[in-house]
């Protein structure tokens, strides 16, 4: 553990004098329904797609026929039905591999970028969002909120073991620039938003 | 430990990159573009120069307290069921990452981008050992490939035309022949890679902030390449230099803001992932390390640097760096502050750095933490000066200069001297001997200079 002490000394020998942390400014919040349209606006920019919907019918309705056209779909919010239980903490990334579309329970979302909070709470697996070929996320309108200020004032990121903020489809631009959509995790991103 | 070849010097390898013109006046034009994407977006928002100032007092803060930071973090980590190592230096960082795959009988990992590995040359070392190790972004996986070190650290492939990387997945991937298509090639790294992540041991990532209040670490892609690993692997190792720690989660907000509008021009990156504990069944590995970073915090005129978030910002602004490309830079962290991050771990090889720059400033004015890049790398050409690394060409030069401008009578002569010699015997000039010839046409020498002008107009 020599290394340890060698170098928590050599900092506290060469780190400057204590600089005073600065205090963080209050960003105001702006109204619901400009978030709601900065989200939607965003959210499309990147490459999602925004459902707007009052109830949980539709999406129930969405759920039944991927599964009804033969898709591998996993649910894993209790609205639309009683979650898949298949799949849990110990499913081996083969399985999930197989995996089309995935239902799931978006925390919070965040105007300014259209990244929606979700964490080990809402997800029977951490790999789940990733591995699935499309995503579905699920938000609440009245969780949507104007910056990322905001979001961490709403979350704990500490709360679970994991979360994140997800924000489109999975893609790059790493050939000559060229956007692509679907690099390694969901090559799709649909967005439900329930008023 | 691989050995360090001898670098080309900047010049000479920037000379060998420009020789095509139209590669090198479509990198530039490239990498302006993601410039300008950053300046559209970042207009958007009306804080964004406070935002700037915020991250930067945040880092000093931090870097004021990092032992104590660095300290609650272990802590908070280790109470989150985290096994935290602490490196000297790349040879520790190396050792330690094989001391857990030896223990666990690894024999395949993945890895998403992490110039932190890179610096310490971890994928040369682990394939001397035996083990598997795959680049899994998918620039990453391309020059990986081709054996060449990624030449951005946001965008490792950036150097690259499609023609390129269509050869080299055809080579290695058997995809079709003289296929260009981008969505072709990224759907067959798509496959290759996904059997990848579900073979692997162990997954290892990068760290882009590490909060002392919680013990957790955020990593940030586009791809979804990190969290494939990790969730994946039962086996997660997250490297971390010791400088990306913040104190808060709070002050995440303020940095996911300042991160990709700085580098992509993109809100957010697509996952921000927050690691605090491992799943069910699974190990977690943090590495916290040195390699030069203390000596760095001891230097005053260069401490700033520490504060670099790695969102190449500088990188796409330089003039220099998009017409010399990132290879010409010899290091894993090329551009601006690569310039000035590398003479301190190494003095002698990477004293050319600093002076391929402009030294035009634009590289501080995007900064998103307000680093004063070229500044310090004016600094760095000073202290390099004085330690006796500047090339014997250019000390030769200073002192002649330092002669010529101690004497007005002999600054004169040589002022005329000169003037009359491009004017009678341009040969003498214009040929490639003379460095300041190359790549440019020599001015044309007026007969008399602006003192003589001076004092001929004075009195009117």
């Amino acid at each position: 553990m020599s290394s340890r002490e060698d170098i928590l000394k050599a900092i506290s020998q060469n780190k400057p004098a204590l600089v005073e942390s600065p205090a963080m400014p209050v960003y105001p919040d702006s109204d619901q329904t400009s978030v709601l349209e900065q989200f939607i606006q965003t959210a499309e920019l990147i490459g999602s797609k925004v459902i707007q919907l009052k109830d949980w019918q539709e999406i129930i309705l969405e759920f039944e026929n991927a599964k009804a056209n033969g898709k591998f779909v996993v649910n894993t919010i209790s609205e639309i039905g009683t979650p898949d239980v298949s799949i849990d903490e110990m499913s081996s990334s083969v399985d999930l591999e197989k995996i089309d579309l995935s239902f799931v329970r978006g925390q919070l979302g965040v105007a300014e970028n259209s990244a929606i909070w979700v964490d080990d709470s809402n997800l029977p697996n951490r790999l789940l969002p990733f591995i699935c070929q499309h995503l579905v996320l699920v938000v609440e309108a009245k969780t949507l909120v104007a910056t990322m200020h905001q979001a961490y004032e709403k979350i704990n990121t500490f709360k679970t073991g994991w979360g994140a903020f997800i924000a489109g489809p999975s893609k790059t631009a790493d050939i000559e620039q060229s956007l692509v959509i679907g690099a390694h995790g969901a090559r799709s991103l649909v967005i439900y938003i329930l008023s | 430990m691989e050995k360090f070849l001898k670098p080309v010097e900047h010049a000479v390898a920037a000379e060998k990159f420009i020789s095509d013109e139209a590669r090198t006046n479509w990198h530039d034009e490239t990498l302006w573009f993601v410039r300008a994407k950053r300046d559209k977006i970042v207009h958007k928002l009306p804080e964004w120069e406070s935002l700037r100032e915020l991250g930067s007092q945040i880092k000093n803060h931090a870097l004021s307290n990092l032992d104590t930071y660095l300290l609650a973090f272990e802590k908070n980590a280790q109470a989150n069921g985290v096994k935290v190592h602490w490196a000297a230096d790349a040879k520790e960082h190396n050792e330690i990452i094989l001391e857990i795959a030896r223990k666990n009988n690894v024999k395949k990992i993945v890895k998403s981008k992490s110039m932190l590995t890179e610096e310490c040359h971890l994928n040369p070392f682990l394939i001397s050992k035996g083990i598997e190790v795959v680049d899994t972004d998918l620039g990453e996986r391309i020059v990986q490939f081709r054996n060449e070190p990624p030449s951005h650290i946001v965008l490792p492939a950036i150097h690259l035309k499609k023609q390129d990387v269509s050869d080299t997945f055809h080579e290695h991937l058997h995809t079709e022949k003289g296929n260009n298509d981008p969505q072709y090639l990224t759907e067959a790294a798509r496959q290759h890679l996904r059997n990848k992540f579900i073979e692997a041991d162990l997954s290892i990532t990068g760290v882009n902030f590490a909060v002392a209040e919680t013990g957790g670490f955020v990593v940030c892609t586009n791809e979804g390449n990190a969290d494939m690993g990790a969730h994946a692997a039962k086996i997660h190792i997250a490297c971390m230099g010791f400088e990306k720690i913040i104190p808060k989660a709070e002050h995440l907000s303020v940095f996911l803001r300042l991160l990709t509008r700085s580098a992509t021009g993109q809100p957010i990156t697509t996952y921000s992932s927050h690691f605090h504990r491992p799943r069910k069944g699974q190990e977690m590995h943090i590495v916290i390390v040195d390699n030069g970073r203390s000596k760095q915090l001891g230097r005053e005129d260069f401490r700033n640097s520490l504060k670099c978030i790695r969102c190449a910002a500088c990188f796409n602004t330089c003039p220099v760096y998009r017409r010399s490309g990132g290879h010409s830079y010899h290091n894993a962290t090329a551009g601006p502050i690569g310039s000035i991050l590398n003479p301190n771990i190494n003095m002698r090889e990477n004293a050319d750095l600093p002076f391929a720059s402009t030294l035009c400033g634009s590289c501080t004015n995007v900064c998103p933490v307000k680093i004063n890049i070229h500044e310090q790398l004016w600094k760095w050409r000073q202290v390099l000066t004085e330690e006796g690394y500047a090339s014997s060409g250019k000390t030769a030069g200073m002192k002649g200069m330092a002669f010529v401008l101690s004497y007005p009578k002999v600054f004169r002569f040589a002022g005329k001297a000169g003037r009359w010699i491009i004017r009678m015997f341009p040969g003498l000039v214009n040929n490639t001997l003379n460095p300041w010839y190359k790549q440019r046409e020599m001015p044309v020498a007026p007969k008399h200079s602006f003192r003589d002008w001076y004092i001929k107009n004075k009195k009117a």
